[in-house]
Parts: structure tokens; C-alpha cells; sequence
């Protein structure tokens, strides 16, 4: 079999034109359509409709268990940053949780995706041909890793050895909000565990970004070399333009997935509850790992309580992931007549 | 540092497309300079971590060969070589954490994992006892990964059936988005799901099979996906010679598309298992390990490796962390054992 498909290759017309075959081969002789054949059919809908309804009782699950803790709350479930949701009376709120889950996953993006960016484009441009298959091999291999390894590897491993990296930022950029602390450094900090989530969320985007390096017209590129332009050059003229949307959403999707990272996180940050900017500092909570620590202490309250906090995250990694795929959607129509 | 070791290259009177260019022995010279610089620096100041050596020798050097560059080359080959070296520093960076991973956990690893290890389960061990194994773990790990291909699989390929061969317009188009949307859920909100609506609203005990259900949310999305891809590259022509001859539209994708595409579907299977083998968080929500051996997954709670892992890795003793690191390796292994197998799916089917 031949991995390119021998049809007119315009993607879902492909299929339409079966469809048309097949639909007036079997109208030709009479209204004979075969009883297994709908119901083959009405199987691979339901599924998918099946599908569907999966997507609707996780929403509709969560919420169900949560309103119970919800309204046993006596802070505000958005703005509190306190986490007491086992106490008498429970006092709870997400503001914390949530603060930290984004400058976490913000600070993996920006540290992963220049280097997840210069990846993809080793791959695709300066690495010699008969080496890119392989090396794109060696970079997926770090998608393989579970994350409870790397959770391991960064409180045993990393953390001791990230000491000095950090009190060397904070003694000299100290001036810096971002890099002063308060209380000392002592290695596990939001910092490092960014630096973890950015590990694990690199060869997502440098795959991603690798696909759209590998689609630009090579006529694109040789024109710009052909004009004199150094590799550099071209690279900014003709590469970069054209793989800008698939950079962005390849970003929106490492985002989305250092957001929901649970055990990694868990492992690498000490819990805390409040809202602080000293990435430095011994301190930071996020949504996720504070399911996986507060879960094994957990009353009914607490449990509706956590369960609460993931409906958050759901609905912030999904906003994040539907720009990401928007965008996406968006340049498979531009790009559709080019490719 | 080496700027007066350039040369010009334009022989006398020749024609000169090239320009002037550094010497090749220019740039070994630079990085032999910025490793002198960085170990100076060493010495001076105290720095004690080796990878802010790398960092440094690798700013230094990208400061010398662009002053270098520029001096001899002129800006825009100055900012051409900056980039190479930044682009291979990138590639550098992504994959020191790789090696150091596998490094520690080989290394570390191998040192506790042997046949006791792996045929005992931690029953009537403390955290601070040494011995004690994964065998509990690792078979509540096969049970759940096994159940969970069981439900993922054949659900998955129903849907991507329907979305290659029957769907058009909105419901699949709204289908194939809410695929991707899985594809972006959060690995532990599956476990609060299965939580929620198993453990809370259906007041089941926690055991390997509602574990198992959690996977099977994680994994469908990714089956769906690469079944989805495979059944597409099926030629139409294939498709058209069966309903020439008279089969059914049913009959063709049972006996025709999917056989033809199954090597394929058999990758992208192998490759989800592989993906949730390795998952923690749904299964600390919903099989609440034990340290007991417990073949059956429908009762009691379970064990599972990652599970396994992140206990041991949360406790203060020495004995507990070389345990998790010798469970971190079993995984690894078992991981790296399915990716391989997809690969090599992939590669021996391939050929036709």
C-alpha cells in the first residue's frame, strides 16, 4: 500500500465521492438497502454520539458533585485564596490554586517554546537529511517519558541542582520583582517547576512546529536563497511567516497541556496557598497538584471541594485548547489550495 | 579572543563570490576560549553547578564567534552563524534532560531491581524496611492498561469509522471537535470524573476497573485520532473495486478498509497504552493502591507502577526512594517495550 492516497486528494471529497457511488449503485436496483447496513451505520453514529454524551457527563458529573461543597463554603469559591475545605466550617477558593497553575504554565511556555521553536528547525533545516528522521526520533522519545518519572527525576535530581542556578538569579537580578524572595531559596520553587513542565511540554510544540516547518513550500525557500539570502534570512522571510499560526497554536496546546500536569508539579512544588510573583521563592500550589495532595485527606466537602477546583481547570484548559485548535482550523483553510 | 587569526579569502586578482570568511580553525579556537573563560571564572567566583558551566561557555562562545564574525564577515553572516549556534544549543538543551532522565533512572534503577524486587509486593514492609517490591503494582498496572484497551479500543474505532466513512456535516464535524477537546482534557480531571461519577453519584468502592475506566477516557481521544489517520490513507480504489462486486457498504469496511488499514490502528493502539501506562494522577483518584497483591480488579483496591512511584518518591527514606527509582525504570522499560513494538509494527507492515 502506498502511503499517499491515489485519489483526487482534496480531503473530504474524497469520501463524498464513494459516498455518491455507493448510494446511487444502490438506488439503481430499487430501495434495497440492507438492514446490517443501517445498522452498521446507526453503530459508528452511536458511538460517536456516544462520544459526545462522554464529553457532557464529565462536565455535568463535576458539577453535580461539586454544588454540595459549593454551598457548604462560606468564602467565595473565585476570590479566597485560603484552602480549609475540611475545616468546621470549610473556608475555600481556587484564586491561589489557579493563580499558580497559570504563572507555572506560562513561565514552561516561555522557556520551551524558542527552544521547542529552534528544534524544529534544526530538524527541518540545518540538520543533514539523512539525520532528521532520527533525531526527530530522539526528541519524541521525551514525550514517552511518563510524568511521575519526571516528577521523580525533578525532586531527587534537578532540585538539588537547581539551587544554585536560582540563588545566583536572585542574587543578581534580585531587583527584579520576579526574582526576589523572602524566604530564601531552597530549591523547590515555581521556578523549577516550570523548568519541569517545560521539559515535559517541549516535544509536543517542537513536534507541532516541526509539521509546519516541514510544509512550506520549498519554492518559498529557495526563492529567498536564490535572492542571496543566508540561511538566517530565509528562514525569517519565508520559513517563520508561514509557520507562525502552527507556532502560536503548537504554544496554546504545551499551555493547555503544563496547565493540567498533576504529579510532576506535585512532586517538585511544597503546597501553599497564596498569591505570590517570587517565582524564587519556596512556595506555590496549582490546581492539579493540589488534587493529588489534598486528595488522601479529604472529607465529602473536600472532595466536592477538589472535585470544584478541576471543573476550573477544565474550563480553562479547554478555552485554551479551542483557541489553539481555532487557530489551526483557521490555517488549514488558508493553506488547503497552497499544499 | 581569536579575531586576529582571520584571514582573507580572496585570492589576488580572482574573482571572489564568496566573500571574506573565518578560518575554520577560528571556531574550535573560540570554544577552546570560552571553556578557558568559564573555568576562570570557576576558579574566581563561586559557582557550583554544572549546568551553569554549559549555560556560560555557550553565552561566551556565541559572544565571541558573533564579535568575530562580525569583525571579519560583516553583520548579516555575523547574525546568521548567532543563530546556527543558538538553533544547536537549542537542540542541545532538549536533549540533555533526556539523557540525564534516562541516566538516573538506569543507573539508579538497576541498583535495586532484580528478581526479588520484581516478584514481591510491599505487604508487612514499612517505608523505612528495605526490601519490599513492585510485583502488586505491576500487575495491577497490566490488569488496568489490559481492561482499558478492552472498552478504548473498540469504541475508538467505531467512531473513527463513522467519522471517515459516514460522516459529513455538522454532528460529525461537532464529533471531530470534541475529539480534539478530549485530546486537551487533563489527565487528572478523567480521575475526578471517574470520581465523581462512579466512586460519589454510583457509591462503588475504588478498584482497578473504575482505574481502568479513567484510562479509557485518556486513551480514546488518541486512538480515535491515529485510526482516524489510517483508515483516511486507505486508497478510495480499493473501497470502489468491493462495491463493484457486489458487497455490501458494511461488509467492505469489516473486510476490506480495516484489514488493509490495521497494522496502522495496531501503532496507534500501542502507542496510546504506552501513553497511559505511564499515567498517575486518574489512578490516585480512583484505585487507591494498596500494598497488598490483588489479581482481581473488580474488587479491593489496586496497585498500580505510577501509583507505586509517586508514594515511594513522596517518603524521606533512603530505602523508599531507591524502590521508586527501581519501579521508575520497570515503567520506563514497559513503556520503551510498547514504543518500540508499535515501531516495529509500523516498520514490518509497511512494505507492500
Amino acid at each position: 500500500m502506498s502511503s499517499e492516497p491515489d485519489g483526487p486528494r482534496k480531503g473530504s471529497s474524497r469520501n463524498d465521492t464513494t459516498v455518491a457511488a455507493a448510494k446511487s449503485a444502490s438506488s439503481s436496483d430499487g430501495a434495497r438497502v440492507k438492514p446490517a447496513d443501517a445498522l452498521f451505520k446507526n453503530l459508528t453514529r452511536s458511538a460517536g454520539l456516544g462520544l459526545l454524551a462522554l464529553i457532557a457527563a464529565i462536565a455535568a458529573f463535576l458539577v453535580l458533585e461539586a454544588t454540595d461543597a459549593l454551598s457548604a463554603n462560606t468564602g467565595n469559591f473565585l476570590t479566597t485564596t485560603e484552602w480549609f475545605p475540611n475545616g468546621s466550617p470549610p473556608v475555600f477558593g481556587v484564586a491561589a490554586l489557579l493563580f499558580g497553575t497559570l504563572l507555572t504554565a506560562v513561565i514552561a511556555m516561555v522557556i520551551a517554546v524558542p527552544v521547542a521553536v529552534g528544534i524544529a528547525l534544526f530538524i527541518t533545516v540545518y540538520a543533514p537529511r539523512r539525520l532528521a528522521t532520527p533525531l526527530a526520533f530522539v526528541v519524541d522519545l521525551l514525550a514517552a517519558v511518563p510524568s511521575v518519572i519526571f516528577g521523580l527525576w525533578g525532586l531527587i535530581v534537578l532540585v538539588p541542582r537547581m539551587e544554585g542556578v536560582q540563588k545566583f538569579l536572585t542574587d543578581y537580578f534580585g531587583w527584579i520583582p520576579l526574582f526576589a524572595t523572602d524566604n530564601g531559596v531552597v530549591g523547590r520553587s515555581i521556578f523549577v517547576a516550570s523548568v519541569v513542565l517545560a521539559i515535559m511540554i517541549l516535544p509536543i510544540v517542537a513536534a507541532l512546529s516541526r509539521e509546519v516547518f516541514l510544509q512550506v513550500p520549498t519554492a518559498h525557500r529557495e526563492a529567498a536563497l536564490a535572492l542571496g539570502a543566508t540561511r538566517w534570512e530565509m528562514i525569517r522571510t519565508a520559513v517563520l511567516p508561514y509557520g507562525r499560526p502552527g507556532v502560536i497554536s503548537a504554544s496554546m496546546l504545551g499551555l493547555g497541556r503544563a496547565m493540567g500536569e498533576t504529579i510532576a508539579v506535585a512532586l517538585v512544588l511544597p503546597a501553599s496557598f497564596d498569591i505570590s510573583w517570587q517565582v524564587l521563592s519556596p512556595a506555590g500550589n496549582t490546581i492539579a497538584a493540589n488534587v493529588a495532595n489534598g486528595f488522601a485527606e479529604a472529607n465529602d466537602v473536600g472532595r466536592g471541594a477538589l472535585i470544584a477546583s478541576g471543573l476550573v481547570l477544565f474550563v480553562v484548559t479547554m478555552i485554551v485548547n479551542m483557541i489553539a485548535r481555532a487557530i489551526i482550523a483557521r490555517r488549514r483553510e488558508f493553506s488547503g489550495a497552497a499544499a | 579572543m581569536s579575531t586576529s587569526t582571520a584571514t582573507v579569502a580572496a585570492a589576488p586578482g580572482g574573482l571572489n563570490l564568496v566573500g571574506r570568511q573565518l578560518p575554520r580553525a577560528a571556531f574550535p579556537a573560540i570554544g577552546a576560549g570560552a571553556v578557558a573563560v568559564t573555568v576562570v571564572l570557576y576558579v574566581l567566583a563561586p559557582i557550583t553547578s554544572r549546568i551553569q558551566f554549559v549555560l556560560i561557555a555557550g553565552a561566551l562562545y556565541l559572544i565571541g564567534q558573533t564579535v568575530a564574525s562580525i569583525a571579519v564577515e560583516g553583520s548579516r553572516r555575523a547574525t546568521d552563524r548567532g543563530v546556527t549556534t543558538l538553533v544547536y544549543l537549542a537542540f542541545l538543551l532538549a536533549v540533555i534532560p533526556l539523557v540525564a532522565v534516562l541516566a538516573s533512572v538506569i543507573s539508579k534503577g538497576a541498583q535495586r531491581v532484580d528478581v526479588d524486587f520484581l516478584t514481591h509486593s510491599m505487604r508487612n514492609i514499612g517505608a523505612r524496611d528495605a526490601g519490599g517490591g513492585i510485583y502488586h503494582a505491576l500487575i495491577g498496572t497490566l490488569e488496568q492498561i489490559a481492561l482499558a484497551s478492552l472498552f478504548a479500543v473498540p469504541f475508538s474505532l467505531l467512531v473513527a469509522i463513522y467519522l471517515v466513512e459516514y460522516g459529513r456535516g455538522r454532528i460529525s464535524r461537532t464529533i471531530s471537535f470534541f475529539v480534539d477537546v478530549l485530546t486537551g482534557l487533563p489527565s487528572v480531571i478523567a480521575g475526578l470524573f471517574i470520581l465523581a461519577f462512579y466512586i460519589l453519584a454510583l457509591e462503588r468502592k475504588p478498584t482497578g476497573f473504575a482505574g481502568a475506566l479513567a484510562l479509557t477516557i485518556l486513551m480514546i481521544p488518541v486512538v480515535v485520532r491515529s485510526a482516524e489517520e489510517m483508515l483516511k490513507l486507505v486508497p478510495n480504489d480499493l473501497r470502489e473495486a468491493s462495491y463493484a462486486l457486489g458487497v455490501s457498504r458494511w461488509r467492505t469496511i469489516v473486510k476490506v478498509v480495516i484489514p488493509t488499514a490495521l497494522p496502522g490502528i495496531i501503532t496507534g493502539v500501542m502507542l496510546a497504552v504506552a501513553r497511559v501506562a505511564g499515567e498517575t494522577a486518574p489512578l490516585l483518584l480512583t484505585i487507591f493502591g494498596t500494598d497488598s497483591i490483588n489479581f482481581n480488579p473488580f474488587s479491593g483496591p489496586q496497585s498500580a507502577l505510577p501509583l507505586y512511584i509517586y508514594s515511594q518518591a513522596g517518603q524521606p527514606q533512603q530505602v523508599a526512594i531507591d524502590r521508586a527509582w527501581g519501579a521508575a525504570l520497570t515503567l520506563i522499560v514497559l513503556v520503551m517495550l510498547l514504543n518500540a513494538a508499535a515501531r516495529l509494527v509500523a516498520r514490518l507492515t509497511r512494505v507492500r
